[in-house]
């Protein structure tokens, strides 16, 4: 068995609302696998589902080749589980929290700390501080920390960037690789686009769809509609603007710039328009897309 | 093993870092029982007494002078015949008369006994209680100053007599009813609060990830509140004994093992209504008003039980403080033992059965259903 772990057809409800519809993931040993979408999307039920804490309406889901429902016993002793939400003692210490976490798994922290010297060595200084007064990069650090103590096949970590700053956000994700490199699977999800590049396979989830499973360069690559960016000095007016234009179909907002992609006509013609129209100061470019365009390409054509 | 006394130290941190914790755990205690002590002893002072003093003599002046020199009662005048006393009460300006036999001097000196008679409006047990014990308390020095100590034969007795309520029912009662609603609170809202806590925080999301145990768990969250409840009720029986004056007059062991039950019983409650409370609101309000308002309303705590409409006094059978106010008041008071309280006993241990059953149905082992 090479699959990590592997869903098929799952779909939760709650009350009326659909939280996932016809899941199908595989997951393979090794893997860096990121699932990423917006708040609301799926992604925290999917984990919870794959971690043992809800049961699926429909379809199934095998973990490290355990049945969530039946094997949950199992699986609980091989993941390594990651809330969205910071979930450690507040009123603990770093340290008394990671000690906690090492008894309830039956470990030594010795013995594992190999496994979480690279991300536990920056928290040493703060070993007796409380978990509450710690930053959010730092609070992340321990939760990770407690959740490797027992040296898991595969790591679930729910949103572990959000709330983070940049800084740390890179760092994290350094340490995501390093772990990676040393075999074990990781699930992952977040709603930055921008952090999907580092992923080896990306999901992309949308009001409970899977839009797309694939390695984020593929995903780039399959992007074949003509991309462009306009910035301007009031990048909302522009926006309007652009909207009214008959060749361009898709308009959006992306950081500081617009893009949008246009059709059937060479970006010239676009510039005589915006003069014709006297909108004045314009730059145009046509770009690679991000999976941010990429995602919203998806989103669009749904 | 490891793992469960990590969790149970753990509790531990969680109960001595939070400041709220502590001072329900240890405050609260202190604090309602002085209140309700002082509830009782309060306003103690010119109270109005009516003498019937048939000897009129020195000993029984003697007396007189003591008690109303004492600061706490206010002559209300002599009463000539039995007849009257009925009728003073009534009117509601005397508490208590005070009866001397004729030739009471002459008996303690000659026979070397006599008796005093106490007689109260007991429509206030507590009040009533609290004079009787002034008034006995003014006697015995009254008895050690003149008459000595050597003169073991001379005694004056004081006999009693409660008037409207003759077994003074409700007096004594803060006590057991206390430690009754204290222990309730305590192990019930805290164990509660905690387990609600740890779902709301979202670490019971990563404890049920975990090799945990739902025993365990439910054990861990326990565990720590046995020790510190018993704890509580020790501090509450010495504050009745040496504050108030309460007797122990059975067996310390038999109430102490009563305790260990009441204790127990209440956690159990309390894990059970973690099993239904999403948060620590929803927690705090079950324990608060489902079972806080009952345990004093329904428990004969504070209203006598015979005096409740029919329909709330079957609700009062599944009110465990009831019970445990029996069994309190039958080990403390009357000295009774196993023989007398064994069906309350059962009742209790029943009622910890069928939470302690029902709590481990109803532990999820996932977030949902």
């Amino acid at each position: 068995m090479n699959l990590a772990l592997s869903c098929t057809a799952l779909s939760k409800k709650f009350g009326e609302i659909s939280a996932l519809q016809n899941i199908n993931i595989d997951v393979e040993r090794g893997e860096l696998f990121g699932v990423i979408g917006p708040d609301g999307g799926g992604k925290t039920t999917l984990f919870r589902i794959l971690a043992t804490l809800l049961i699926p309406d429909d379809g199934d889901a095998q973990v490290l080749g355990f049945d969530s429902i039946k094997d949950y016993l199992s699986i609980r002793k091989r993941i390594g589980y990651m809330p969205g939400r910071f979930s450690l003692y507040h009123d603990l210490t770093v340290k008394e929290n990671l000690q906690f976490y090492s008894s309830v798994f039956k470990v030594d922290i010795e013995k594992n700390y190999g496994m979480i010297a690279s991300v536990y060595d920056q928290l040493k200084p703060f070993a007796n501080r409380r978990a509450g007064k710690l930053s959010g990069g730092m609070k992340q650090k321990l939760a990770l920390s407690c959740a490797l103590i027992h040296k898991p096949e595969l790591l679930i970590l729910d949103e572990p960037t959000t709330g983070v700053d940049a800084v740390s956000r890179i760092e994290f994700w350094n340490t995501l690789d390093s772990l990676k490199e040393d075999g074990m699977t990781i699930l992952v999800s977040t709603p930055y686009m921008d952090e999907a590049n580092r992923c080896d396979r990306i999901a992309m989830i949308q009001k409970g769809e899977l839009l797309y499973v694939d390695s984020p360069k593929s995903l780039i690559d399959n992007y074949s509609e003509p991309l462009f960016a306009a910035s301007s000095l009031d990048r909302f007016v522009l926006l309007n603007r652009l909207e009214q234009v008959p060749w361009i179909d898709l308009v959006y907002l992306c950081g500081q710039e617009v893009h949008f992609v246009l059709r059937d006509v060479k970006h010239d013609k676009l510039l005589e328009y915006f003069k014709k129209n006297e909108w004045g100061d314009v730059t145009i470019s046509q770009i690679q897309p991000t999976v941010e365009d990429c995602f919203i390409s998806l989103m669009k054509t749904r | 093993m490891r793992s469960f006394t990590s969790f149970v130290i753990k509790e531990f941190h969680h109960i001595f870092r939070d400041r709220k914790t502590l001072i329900v755990l240890f405050g609260i205690p202190v604090v309602q029982i002085l209140i309700f002590g002082y509830v009782i002893t309060n306003n103690f002072k010119d109270i109005g007494i009516a003498v019937m003093d048939q000897s009129n003599d020195i000993h029984s002046k003697g007396i007189q002078s003591k008690v109303f020199s004492s600061g706490y009662f206010i002559y209300k005048g002599a009463i000539r015949s039995e007849k009257e006393i009925e009728s003073k009460f009534q009117r509601g300006d005397i508490r208590a008369v005070l009866v001397f036999p004729s030739k009471f001097t002459s008996d303690i000196e000659g026979s070397g006994s006599s008796e005093i008679q106490i007689i109260t409006d007991a429509s206030d047990p507590n009040l009533a209680n609290t004079v009787v014990n002034y008034l006995s308390g003014i006697v015995r020095q009254y008895q050690v100053q003149k008459l000595g100590n050597g003169l073991q034969k001379s005694m004056m007795v004081v006999e009693t007599r409660m008037l409207f309520n003759e077994s003074l029912k409700g007096a004594y009662m803060f006590v057991p009813g206390t430690m009754a609603l204290i222990l309730l609170l305590i192990c019930a809202l805290l164990t509660s609060i905690s387990v609600a806590r740890e779902k709301e925080l979202g670490t019971m999301e990563v404890l049920l990830v975990s090799p945990l145990r739902p025993a365990q768990i439910i054990l861990g969250k326990v565990m720590p509140y046995v020790g510190l409840g018993f704890i509580n009720a020790i501090v509450i029986l010495l504050m009745g004994t040496l504050v108030f004056q309460l007797p122990i007059s059975g067996s310390l062991i038999l109430l102490m093992a009563e305790l260990l039950l009441y204790i127990v019983l209440s956690l159990s409650l309390g894990i059970f209504i973690s099993t239904m409370a999403p948060n620590q609101q929803v927690a705090m309000f079950i324990s608060l008003f489902a079972l806080m308002l009952p345990a004093v309303l329904l428990s004969g705590f504070i209203y006598p039980i015979e005096n409740m409409p029919l329909v709330l006094q079957w609700l009062s059978y599944i009110i465990p403080p009831r019970w445990f106010i029996i069994i309190v008041k039958d080990i403390m008071l009357k000295g009774n033992g196993l023989e007398y309280i064994w069906d309350e006993t059962l009742i209790l241990t029943g009622m910890t059965v069928i939470f302690i059953i029902a709590s481990i149905r109803k532990f999820k082992i996932r977030l949902e259903g």
